[in-house]
Order: C-alpha cells, then structure tokens, then sequence
C-alpha cells in the first residue's frame, strides 16, 4: 500500500530496538547519511555566529511579510496541487470517458516544466505588450493601461498559479499509484453497504490514499519552498528570498538562523501529519486484485470529467511548450549551435549521474534496514532524506564548506604523505555538482527504493539465502529485477529535477561548464527570452520522455497487472 | 537487468566525463581563471579578443552571491585568479572577506584615475555608469523633475516605478543619498519615493522604461546603458518603441551630481595565474577594450581620453557625484537596513 514516493518511508514502529551492529551496512549508512546531512549541518554552523541584532531589525521590518507571503503561497499552491491532482488521478484509475489513455501520461507532462519558465511564458503571454492584453486592447478600442483592470500576473496569486500548474503532478503521481494499488473489494463492499460512488470516493478511496496524497503533497510544498525563481521574478517577497537576500545584504548567520528555522518549522508539518494518522493503518486487508470497475461516464460528466483532465495539461504543458515553441523555431539558427550541444550533454549527464548515484545510495540504505532492521538505519535514511526540506539556493551555499573541507583534508594528507599538493579534489568540479544533487533529491530517490523494497515478501530473501545466495547476490539477482518499476520511478524523478535545477548550478559549477538551466537563465535574467527559449524547450523536452516512461512503470505497478501489458 | 547493465555502462562513461570535466587544468601558463557577476555573453567578445591579443585562454564561470562564501571556503587551494563585478559594493565585500590581493601596475595606474581604483591596487574600476532619472515625454514636461530629492513631491504619486531595493544599484543609489545628506533625510526620501510608487517595485531597469510606455507610470530610476541597449535593440525591435516615450534626465546637476558606479576587477589572493589575471585587468582598461565597452554595452570609459560612443555622447556630459566610491560601497548595509524600514521592497 505504501506509495512509490512516500517520502517518510515505511513504518519503522513497532519495529525493535536492536542493539546496532558494526557491520559495513550500518558503518556505510552511518557515513553516508553524515556525507547527504553535512550542507544542512554546515547551515546549522553557520546560524550560530553572531547575527549583531540583525534578528530584531528584521522581525520589525521585514518578516511579517516573509512569513505572511510565505503562508499564503503555501495555502494557495496546497489546494492548488490538491484540486488538479487528486480528482483527475482518479477520474484516470477509476473512470471511463473519451482520452483516458492519453490523459493518464499526459496527466505528469507539465512536471517537465520548470516553475521559472513558465513564470516568464505567462508574463510574456499576460503582460501589457503581450499578445491577450493586444488583443483585448484592439477589440474594445482601449488605448493605454488607464483604460482598463487586467489582472497582474506578477504577484502573489499569480506564483500560486504557476505552481500549482507545473507541482500538481506530484500529487497526482502518487495518489494515482494509490488509487491503483487499492483492492476493489474495499470499494465494492462500500457500494454494496449502499454508499453511492461519490461518498464510495469521500469515505472510502480518499481516506486509504492519504498517505499518498499527503506524501504528493509534501513534495510540491517542499518544492514551492524550494522556489527561487518564480517568486524572485514574480516580486513576491517568501522566507526563501528573504533568506537569500539577507544573507548577501545584511549577515550570514541572520540568513542561517532563517533557514534553520524554516527547517525546523518544515519538519514539524511532517511530524503533525504523519502523528495525525498514527493510529491509524491503511493495509489492504486482502490480496484479491481485480480490474478496476472502470465507471463508463457518459453525458456532461464524461464531458466535465474531460475538462478536468485537460485543462491542467493545456495550461501548464501545452500553452508553456507552444510559447517557447514559437520563439525557439525563430531563433532556431542562431540558437542550435555547438555549444547548444555541448549544453545538452551537459545536462543530460548531470541528470543521468545523479540519478544513477541517488538511486544507487537509495537501494544501499534501504537493502541495509531490511538485513538488519533497526531504528536506526532506518533514523539513519531518513535523515539523509533531510536536504529535501532545504531551499535549493540555501543548500548550495551549505554545501561549500564541507566540500572545501573534504579537499583541504585530502591535500593535507597528500602533501604529508607524498608531498604532492592535490589543491581542489571536488569542488568546482561535476563531482561536486552531484554531491548537491544528490543531498537535495535523496528523498525521492529513498522514498521510491523504500516502498518498492517494502512491498517484496520476505519469504524471497529466505528463499534465496536457502539456496545459497549471500546478501549482495540477492539484492543484484533476486530484489533488483522486483523493484525495478520503483527504482525506475526513483531514478526519472531525480533525473527530471536535476535538468530543472539551478541555484546549485550557478553556484558550484566549473568553469566554462554550462547546462541549459544555467544558459536559459542567464538570458532570460537580461530579459532576453526570444534567446532564452531555445535552452528552456529542450529541458521541457529532455523531461518529457522519462516521464512518460514513468507513467508506464506506474500503469504496470498494479498488483496481478498481466506481465507486459 | 537490463537497466542495471545500462547503469553500470553509464556510470563508466560517467567516470570519463568527470574526468574530462573535471575543472580547468592546472595552470600551464596559458589561462586565467574567472569569476564574473556580468553575464557571460556580455563581456565574451571582448575575452575572445584578449585571447587573440596575448594567446591565454580564459575561463568564466558567470556567477551570483554566494561565490564569496566558496573563495573563502576554498583559501588558498581556489582555483580563481580574478573576479569581475558589476559594481563597487561587491568590489568592497571582496575587500573585506580578503579574497583580493593588491596589485601593483603602472599600466593600471596610467589608464584608471585614482577615484577609480583601490589605493593598494585591490580593485580596479573598469567602466562607469551613472544613474539617472527617466520620464515619460508625453506625460511629464522638461524640466519638471530635476533632482534625486524631486522624487519625493506628493505630486508624483502613483507615478513612479523603479527596481527592487534589494538590487545594488537601488542600494548604491540611497547610500550616496546617506552621504551627502545624513542618515535621516535618507530615511525620509525613501520613504517617501515609495509612497509615490506607481506599483511593486519589480523587473530590471528595463522594464521600468517598458511600464512608462505602457502608461504604468510616468517617471523611473535606470542605468544609462540600458537607454543605448534599448534603442539599439535589432533583437526585439520593440524595445526601441519603449526608448523612445522617455527623456532622459541627469540629476543633481546644480549641487553635488549625479550618482555613478563602476563596474570592476580585483585579482583573487590565491590566484595561481596572477600574471595573466593582471594581463587581463590591463587589457580592459586599454583604450582598445575601453572604446568596444562603451560602443557596444553603452557605458562610460574610465580611462581618460577614450571617446565615448556617439549614441552615449547622445546624451550630453553631466556632472558626476564626486563623493569617494568606497564611502558608498561602506554605506550599502545601512541602506538596506532603511530601505526595509520604509518597507521599499
């Protein structure tokens, strides 16, 4: 029943406390988890200093607006994500009505799209000199900005807006692997009981895929917290530019006691959910599988349900593709050069790398727990899952000083050892780059390893060690091949937001190394879009094949789903 | 299996990658090393041409804040030999944080005037530009808005656009306000330019130009360059629409100037290269890079002499703000403080 991302990871209570053993599974997930939690233990460090009373300064000035801004953004976008992901995901599990094959990949598409760029296609589409406002202005004989009231799209309900678009698919990933995952029986037995398919939905199916929905849920706050660009671009004030501008403006430890604050607020939401359902279990209780009933809407339903379906994919895939599709045709020969090329690859390593590293890691830690079990390797993973809850561009900076450590100390060892000077092992280097990829996105790489791993029997691992097999030749021959769907589902995940990616970029990057992220960005900073959207297509683009691939894995995940079908 | 056996392909062309990826070789002479807060594109053609001229190839890596925390991190095993800003606050953080060494050329001291540049040779300012007061020339008449201090007539409510206070030129700006008039009158000017603010201050100085020729708002606060860039803008014609509703008005030119800013360089302290790193500040404060700065990215040459591009000359000569740079760039961290107490975001 878990979900393929549920980030907390699975229900460790109940489980006993074992005195834990030093073996190289608990020594390497002790490092490991130490390595991923360093940047965010470097944040801690740094909020310690002094902040010479710059706290109080900013308490009267400026944090109401922070927090209030904040707040609001997180309401907006939390119903926002939950209105076009919840209903459609099981309108697509549940129902029948024209496109529903289409709609049920199509559904995750706008998660290709970075909330930066469809900021800036939206003000380009919106905004006074845009082609609607034009429009509007030459159908009603308006001549100037006085004349009329258009909507800004440059403010609060604007980014809530753009969020929910391109972060919904979060939601509706995960709830709709719920949904699928469900026992028809449950739904059957309510209908019978004489609940009509409504309450059915209410009462039945969306109380058994809370943990879904409120993992999905976690993932696009975590990733509006996350967001620089867009509320940077939009001239929305959040905790998140606050703290970036207090730490350039004004004193480091004021912006690192900011943070340290903020991820001490996100991991108390966390907590308060996951103890709100504590005492509550959400197993199926049979493993009779059967088709989905498969609802045949007709009439406006049908045509509701379409509408449903398609307006989150026209508005935050299809408008944003054919925006920037437009653009890039006209610069295409300007824009497709060699140094294009060079970009993609760029990108496209990067995303592959950290993916392979994320996953690999994820596979470790939790192929760990389920040897030796324990609370703490299971404390272990999900501490190193703790990146997540960290701004991108608060992370980046966290994560210098433990790579400019780790280089100090292998120069300092080379040079005593062998009098040869190493100078930077990591830093500024693409091993870097991977080390902050891997410490922001090792949530979704452990979520999905660890409730895949969780849902193989444990008679397997006898099995295969009766017959022979050590540990390591189980997981590479026996718990592999199970878990692929999950360890696919992990990998694109990671693959998709390390091509979005950009604070750590810009900031950690070698020299002369671009991805398109960086290169879309730094023209779309001069408000240079027509060049910009060359670079910020291809990312959308790059995006859209693992996920498709992703939607398959999931369709295939359903128990008793016919091989290959 | 399959996708494991992928993997494990991946993972060894990745090696490869991180090889052949890993950071600029070590220094064989040949190369300079550069961080630099102007993007990439804008400052190319004229490293492609210091390539040409002196046979070192340079590296870039465009950066944001932040970079300063890793020169730091990094000491003596960075790999950065020097950095290039586009203002003077950034220059002084610099200073501060220790991550520039002095530099002694006569070259630099021949091309640069004093005002422009570190006593001890930690910074060189390369380029000037200054910041000045735009109205629309339908709506506002000439003449009607002089001064920095004008901005703060009721009579311009609801009519003024600017960028966000938390850029540093928004920054510089109020700190030579601090300087020449007191802490207070700072306050109160900020104060009351946000008052009359036509809307949230957003966008960059572009768009405040955009937004007087949309009829957002009648009067905007800009860099000069930005008035060239958009007039000579053959990418996005439009642009030239938007240059041509404003006046341009330089201020304060009856009492202390208009306030300017430079952009600038400093040589990093670790600098492996720092013969070419001073190679390459050199070659920009030659007249050849003074004149393609100032023809093509319309600012002003710091070095005497050069002749400005007709389209900057356009503009006719004005008085400078001559208050030190460097008192400015000290005054950045208490116009942050007052910018937030007006709530100027």
């Amino acid at each position: 029943m878990a979900a393929v991302g549920d980030i907390q990871g699975p229900e460790w209570r109940g489980r006993r406390w074992r005195r834990p053993r030093l073996d190289a599974w608990t020594v390497g997930a002790v490092i490991l988890a130490v390595v991923v939690a360093s940047p965010v233990l470097a944040v801690f460090a740094m909020a310690l200093a002094p902040d010479d009373g710059v706290w109080t300064h900013l308490a009267s000035t400026v944090l109401p607006e922070y927090l209030y801004n904040t707040i609001r953004l997180f309401i907006g976008v939390a119903v926002g994500v939950l209105l076009a992901g919840v209903g459609p995901a099981w309108l697509v599990s549940m129902c029948r009505f024209p496109g529903r094959r289409i709609f049920e990949w199509a559904l995750l598409l706008p998660l290709a799209v970075p909330a930066y760029v469809i900021a800036f296609v939206y003000t380009d589409l919106l905004e006074y000199a845009g082609p609607v406002q034009i429009a509007l202005r030459e159908l009603f004989g308006w001549t100037s900005a006085r004349d009329y009231w258009f909507p800004d799209i440059r403010s609060l309900d604007g980014a809530i807006a753009m969020m929910s678009l391109v972060f919904y698919p979060y939601v509706y990933l995960l709830t709709r692997a719920a949904f699928i995952s469900q026992s028809v029986c449950l739904l059957e037995a309510s209908r019978i009981l004489g609940r009509g398919p409504w309450e059915s939905f209410f009462t039945v199916a969306l109380p058994l895929a809370r943990p879904a929905i409120a993992a999905g849920l976690s993932l696009a706050l975590m990733e509006t917290l996350a967001d620089f660009g867009t509320v940077q671009y939009f001239a929305v004030d959040t905790f998140t530019t606050g703290i970036y501008r207090v730490w350039l403006d004004v004193n480091e430890p004021a912006a690192a006691q900011m943070a340290a604050t903020l991820f001490v607020l996100v991991l108390a939401l966390i907590w308060i959910e996951r103890r709100s359902r504590r005492d509550q279990r959400y197993h199926q209780t049979t493993t009779r599988y059967r088709e989905l009933p498969g609802y045949h809407l007709s009439g406006w339903r049908k045509w509701a349900a379409v509408g449903a379906c398609a307006a989150p994919i026209i508005l935050g895939f299809a408008i944003p593709a054919a925006v920037l599709g437009d653009y890039a045709l006209a610069n295409l020969a300007g824009g497709l050069d060699a140094r294009f090329a060079t970009d993609l690859w760029n990108s496209l390593m990067l995303a592959g790398l950290a993916a392979f590293v994320c996953i690999a890691a994820a596979v470790f830690l939790a192929y760990g727990v389920r040897l030796n079990g324990g609370r703490l390797l299971a404390g272990l993973t999900r501490f190193a899952s703790i990146g997540y809850a960290i701004p991108g561009s608060v992370l980046a900076v966290g994560a210098v000083p433990p790579l400019a450590y780790l280089d100090h100390a292998i120069d300092a060892v080379m040079e005593a050892t062998f009098d040869i000077s190493t100078g930077l092992v990591f830093s500024g280097t693409v091993a870097a780059l991977i080390f902050a990829y891997v410490v922001r996105f090792m949530a979704l790489a452990n979520g999905a390893v660890d409730s895949a791993l969780t849902r193989v029997t444990p008679s397997m691992d006898g099995a295969a060690r009766t017959l022979g097999t050590g540990p390591a030749g189980t997981l590479w021959r026996v718990h592999l091949p199970l878990i692929r769907g999950g360890v696919l589902a992990g990998a694109t995940l990671v693959f998709v937001e390390v091509l979005k990616e950009l604070p750590a970029t810009i900031l950690l990057r070698p020299f002369n190394f671009q991805t398109l992220a960086t290169r879309a960005y730094e023209y779309a900073s001069d408000e240079r879009i027509a060049e910009a959207a060359l670079p910020a297509l291809t990312i959308v683009l790059a995006g859209i094949i693992p996920v498709i691939i992703l939607s398959r894995a999931i369709r295939r995940s359903r128990p008793g789903h016919a091989a290959g079908g | 299996m399959t996708i494991l056996q992928k993997s494990t392909s991946l993972a060894a062309a990745a090696t490869v990658a991180v090889a052949t990826f890993a950071g600029p070789a070590a220094a064989n002479g040949g190369e300079v090393n550069l961080y630099s807060y102007r993007q990439e594109f804008l400052i190319r053609p004229l490293l492609d041409a210091f390539t040409k001229d002196s046979g070192i190839k340079v590296n870039v890596q465009y950066v944001k804040g932040g970079i300063l925390k890793r020169m730091q991190a990094e000491g003596e095993d960075s790999a950065v030999d020097a950095v290039l800003t586009a203002d003077i606050a950034t220059l002084r953080q610099h200073v501060e944080a220790d991550t520039f060494q002095a530099v002694k050329s006569d070259v630099l001291a021949a091309n640069i005037p004093a005002q422009y540049r570190h006593p001890d040779g930690k910074w060189f300012g390369l380029t000037v530009r200054a910041r000045v007061i735009v109205h629309s020339n339908a709506r506002v008449k000439p003449g009607e808005i002089t001064r920095y201090e004008d901005l703060t007539d009721p009579k311009w409510k609801g009519r003024i656009c600017t960028r966000s206070s938390g850029h540093v030129y928004m920054k510089s700006l109020l700190a030579s306000i601090i300087a020449a008039k007191g802490e207070d009158a700072a306050q109160q000017w900020a104060s009351g330019v946000k008052a009359n603010l036509a809307r949230k201050p957003q966008g960059n100085d572009r768009a405040q130009v955009k937004a007087i020729w949309q009829g957002e708002c009648d009067v905007a606060l800009i860099n000069t360059y930005y008035i060239g860039a958009m007039r000579h803008n053959e990418a996005e014609p439009v642009q030239k629409e938007w240059a041509a509703a404003i006046d341009v008005v330089f201020p304060n030119q009856d009492d202390r100037g208009t306030h300017v800013n430079i952009s600038g360089a400093g040589v990093a302290k670790h600098a492996k290269n720092r013969a070419n790193a001073i190679r390459l500040i050199e070659f920009l404060s030659s007249d050849k890079a003074q004149s393609y700065y100032a023809a093509s990215n319309y600012e002003y040459p710091v070095k005497p002499g050069v002749e400005w591009d007709p389209e900057v000359a356009s503009w006719g000569k004005f008085k400078a703000d001559d208050t030190d740079l460097w008192k400015i760039a000290e005054l950045v961290p208490q116009a942050v403080l007052i910018y937030d107490r007006a709530g100027y975001r």
